[in-house]
């Protein structure tokens, strides 16, 4: 485990005005990932994981309020001017998005928007550009990439759009590629191909990957560390094979049960997690996920318990009754 | 990208901002219009100079103790004209409308409602109307069949038969969609209960909207053609011949052109105000502008 | 690609039939007998008669309109009898003069409207912004006789800048042609350029809300670029569409102006026609705009598949 970190949020908070009271989408929310290292970030819709992703990416909607310090590669991102923060996007940050039907431009060619990129951060020539960006479809496995440079994404299909969106983001060869979902709006036969995909980049490239999701079974394998967030908060945090063999938040063993599995008998009941998760304009004074929890206690509902030092395994968790340890390993 | 709902621009931060309703400005518009209107109602009978009383030597008065606002070219009284001047645009730009509104209205709820080859006929027929220069018919069918109020009306009215129809089609389609059509088919009711108990109160809100910006066209197409001289006749004052009129006279005595002008420009301005202000709480269809 | 020509012109044809035959209806069925006003003061009942059955008025209807079809399709739209020259020559002697106005009206008002309109887009609900539509409303109150006093009594009267009126071809003294178009256009480009930025205003507003411009800035492309590449072309089609319909109206439209101001176009020849109750012109004329209205707003459509590949595939 190298000293080195690539990205250190600290205390990160993301306030949303809207017509009910502010609203707070990020709550306190601390990581750090070292070069080469992907961290998986798990919750499910509303739980503040993509408001994460976009505060890391400086993208967020004008009105919101950032708190907190993003140090990414040695620079404050706050401090950082409009300028500066443009010439990293691309060759230092890097974003895959969840749906590539609505983040290509669908007017403008595939070459188009692969050579932009390289021509306004490496500064090459057209001729230059097109050949990379020809390359650059080929190593996404994209076949026949002189023809698709003259296309247009809705002459794409899903998969093969997503691959685009993979290849401008590998274009300048990013220290960090953030995925916000990026298999969510794909066929299930091709989820796997474009996270391998996207595995395989990051090997090769040395690159550090964030890789948000809603689904656990997609971080399993993929990721070294989990951070698993519920309401705004990190509420576990643990190196990948300690999660899923001990994990020790409720919710998270929650998540997982939730995932339906191939050998359960025929008409299982998915054990669903009852209830939904708070209003985040009325923050709950103590933990967000006790009106749902199995194990929830009095001290539960009186103050938010924080992300302990973490216990022997590695594990992080929010709890005040964590789940005993397991004995033997799980999954 | 999965976001939260509230998380883009603009929806979540500002509450509803979309419905203008009646304000400040709508006031204004519709006082200034009942002031024009009792004017032009009245006009017989209020303490005024005659509009037609000429006086050779009393030429271009700038505003003053006799006259109000001054003389026009033939030493006619100006504020007297301005008021049966107003009595003409109201009336050709109330009136003309109605012809539109009645006609289109009906042709748009047909398309919209049974769609297929009569929707293609009568969107065509409104294009085919649509392609000719709209002042050029006005002009050649007044000219033909003499300048008089109701020939403008009906040429007017029926120049702005294509716009209603538009409106009453893509009005009608929005909610030939919505369920109270579709159960009232479902009950078996025919298509003319439809057409009248359902869609025509539901259709005549907009529409309403839409006639008071038409009026305000009307008034504007009505000045244009009487400063051509090809509208009113004279002597009969039109804000559009007087404005016809001041051009000449533009070094010596502006007013003459900028009065009539700022009257026209404020009624048809109050116009835009009340019909928009209507239309932006009546439209079913979702909204553009 | 050609799927979608072909059907466009499908399209077309009928509407430019439709279009002759109400032309035709209207001029024939207007009362005022043609042989009566020609000859004038020597009208005698035998003379009319004579020049009736030369003039053809004794056909049917429906074999004059196919007649006078068969000439208009060979670009023959008749003689004028007041002016003895045919009537196309005359179009084209005056089609330029328009011509030359719809261009200056057109590149004045998408000057000022499309950098006004990214303004507006990009500061949306701003000091501008709200001005800006505010200016635009009242402006439709505004018809074009009533922006052309005003600016002749600022530029002609007050300041003496510019002409009142008078036309100076092109070939004789550019500088003073332009001189002589500016005012005309300055009047017509007012009153098109609130429509033309509220239009695309609206339209970029839209686009600079989706998903592929936070992917333009998550690339860290300049902001000028992301404007004027990534979001304008998208928002483009209904300021094409408008400008396109504006252009087409102009050709015949612009009549006022051209009679406040005296310049020799189209516009001024219905309206000399009219007067002069010189049916020949009028309708040749009356079909040429027309005709030329609905040519324009096929050209629009062509260039709505130019601007979105998605409309030339198949798919909107």
């Amino acid at each position: 485990m190298s000293d080195e970190i690539l990205l250190s949020v600290e205390g990160m908070t993301v306030d949303l005005p809207t017509a009910r009271g502010a609203l707070r989408a990020v709550d306190g929310v601390d990581l750090a990932l070292a070069p080469g290292r992907t961290l998986g970030v798990v919750g499910e819709s509303g739980c503040g994981k993509t408001m994460l992703a976009r505060a890391i990416l400086q993208l967020l909607p004008k009105r919101a309020r950032l708190g907190g310090r993003i140090l990414f590669d040695g620079e404050d991102l706050l401090q950082l001017s409009p300028e500066a923060l443009r010439r990293l996007r691309g060759p230092k940050l890097a974003v895959v998005f969840q749906d590539p039907m609505t983040s290509l431009n669908p007017v403008l060619t595939i070459g188009t928007q692969i050579v932009e990129t390289l021509q306004a951060h490496l500064g090459m020539a057209t001729a230059a550009a097109t050949e990379r960006a020809a390359e650059l479809l080929t190593a996404v496995g994209i076949p026949a990439p002189q023809q698709r440079l003259r296309q247009y994404p809705h002459q794409l299909s899903g998969g093969m759009r997503q691959r685009v969106a993979i290849a401008i983001a590998l274009s300048c060869e990013p220290k960090l590629l953030i995925a916000d979902e990026p298999t969510t709006a794909l066929d299930v036969t091709v989820q796997a191909q474009i996270l391998d995909l996207l595995a395989r980049e990051q090997r090769r490239r040395h690159m550090a990957m964030i890789l948000i999701t809603h689904d656990l079974g997609v971080v399993a394998g993929r990721t070294d560390e989990v951070a698993v967030m519920y309401a705004g908060r990190v509420v576990e945090r643990a190196p990948t094979p300690a999660l899923f063999a001990n994990m020790r938040m409720p919710y998270t063993e929650a998540l997982l049960a939730a995932i339906p599995r191939l050998d359960s008998p025929p008409h299982t009941v998915l054990p669903a997690i009852a209830g939904r998760p708070p209003d985040p304009t009325r923050p709950l004074p103590g933990c967000s996920f006790a009106p749902r929890c199995r194990y929830a206690e009095a001290d539960c509902k009186a103050s938010k318990p924080p992300l302990g030092k973490g216990d022997a395994g590695g594990n992080r968790f929010a709890c005040f009754h964590p789940l005993q340890p397991a004995a033997e390993a799980r999954v | 990208m999965a976001v939260l709902d509230v998380g883009s621009d603009t929806s979540a931060v500002t509450p509803v901002r979309k419905r203008r309703g009646p304000g400040p400005l709508f006031l204004c518009a519709a006082s200034w219009l009942v002031l024009i209107g009792m004017a032009a109602i009245l006009a017989d009978r209020l303490p005024m100079q005659s509009p037609f009383d000429m006086d050779m030597l009393g030429k271009r008065l700038p505003p003053g103790s006799a006259h109000l606002l001054g003389t026009d070219n033939f030493g006619r009284d100006v504020l007297a004209r301005l008021i049966y001047g107003a009595r003409i645009s109201l009336s050709v730009g109330l009136l003309a409308p109605v012809i539109g509104v009645v006609i289109g209205g009906c042709l748009g709820m047909l398309a919209g409602y049974f769609r297929g080859p009569w929707e293609t006929l009568i969107t065509g027929g409104a294009d085919v109307l649509l392609a000719f220069p709209p002042l050029v018919f006005a002009l050649a069918v007044t000219t033909y069949l003499g300048q008089s109020i109701p020939n403008m009306i009906l040429v007017i009215g029926i120049l702005g038969i294509p716009a209603f129809t538009r409106v009453a089609r893509a009005v009608t389609l929005t909610l030939s969609q919505r369920e109270f059509v579709v159960a009232a088919r479902a009950l078996g009711a025919t298509h003319a209960r439809i057409l009248l108990r359902e869609l025509l109160p539901n259709v005549a809100l907009p529409l309403l909207a839409f006639f008071l910006l038409l009026v305000a066209v009307t008034i504007v197409v009505e000045g244009a053609l009487s400063f051509l001289g090809l509208g009113v006749p004279p002597p009969a004052p039109s804000w559009g011949s007087m404005i016809g009129e001041g051009r000449e006279s533009l070094e010596i005595a502006p007013w003459l052109a900028f009065l009539p002008a700022g009257v026209m420009f404020i009624t048809v301005l109050a116009f835009n105000v009340i019909g928009d202000t209507l239309r932006a709480l009546t439209d079913p269809r979702p909204a553009r502008l | 690609m050609f799927g979608f020509v072909g059907q466009r012109l499908l399209y077309l044809v009928p509407v430019l039939i439709a279009v002759t035959m109400l032309t035709f209806l209207i001029a024939s069925l207007l009362p005022g007998d043609l042989a009566y006003v020609m000859l004038g003061d020597q009208a005698t009942p035998d003379k009319v008669a004579a020049l009736r059955a030369q003039l053809g008025y004794d056909l049917p209807l429906w074999q004059r309109y196919l007649n006078w079809l068969g000439d208009v399709v060979t670009g023959d739209l008749g003689r004028s009898f007041r002016t003895g020259e045919t009537i196309m020559s005359t179009v084209l002697d005056r089609l330029p003069v328009s011509i030359e106005l719809m261009i200056l009206t057109e590149i004045m008002a998408l000057g000022l409207g499309i950098p006004l309109a990214i303004l507006c887009a990009v500061r949306s609900g701003g000091a501008l912004d709200r001005f800006l539509t505010g200016a635009a409303f009242a402006k439709l109150s505004l018809p074009s006789y009533m922006v052309a006093i005003v600016l002749i009594y600022i530029f002609a009267v007050e300041l003496n800048w510019l002409p009142a009126t008078g036309y100076v071809p092109l070939a004789e003294d550019p500088w003073g042609n332009l001189r002589s178009f500016l005012l005309p256009a300055m009047t017509l480009a007012f009153g098109e350029w609130p429509v033309l930025m509220r239009v695309l205003r609206s339209d970029m507003i839209a686009t600079l809300q989706e998903d592929y411009i936070a992917m333009a800035k998550a690339k860290g492309l300049r902001p000028a670029r992301i404007l004027l590449v990534h979001a304008l072309k998208p928002s483009s089609l209904t300021l094409i569409t408008v400008s396109g319909i504006n252009i087409g109206r102009l050709i015949g439209g612009a009549l006022i102006v051209e009679t406040i101001f005296a310049l020799p176009g189209i516009g001024r020849l219905l309206v000399g026609a009219i007067y002069a109750r010189d049916f020949m012109i009028l309708q040749g004329v009356v079909l040429f705009v027309a005709a030329g209205f609905v040519v324009v707003n096929f050209v629009v459509d062509l260039l709505y598949a130019v601007l979105d590949p998605r409309i030339r595939h198949g798919r909107a």
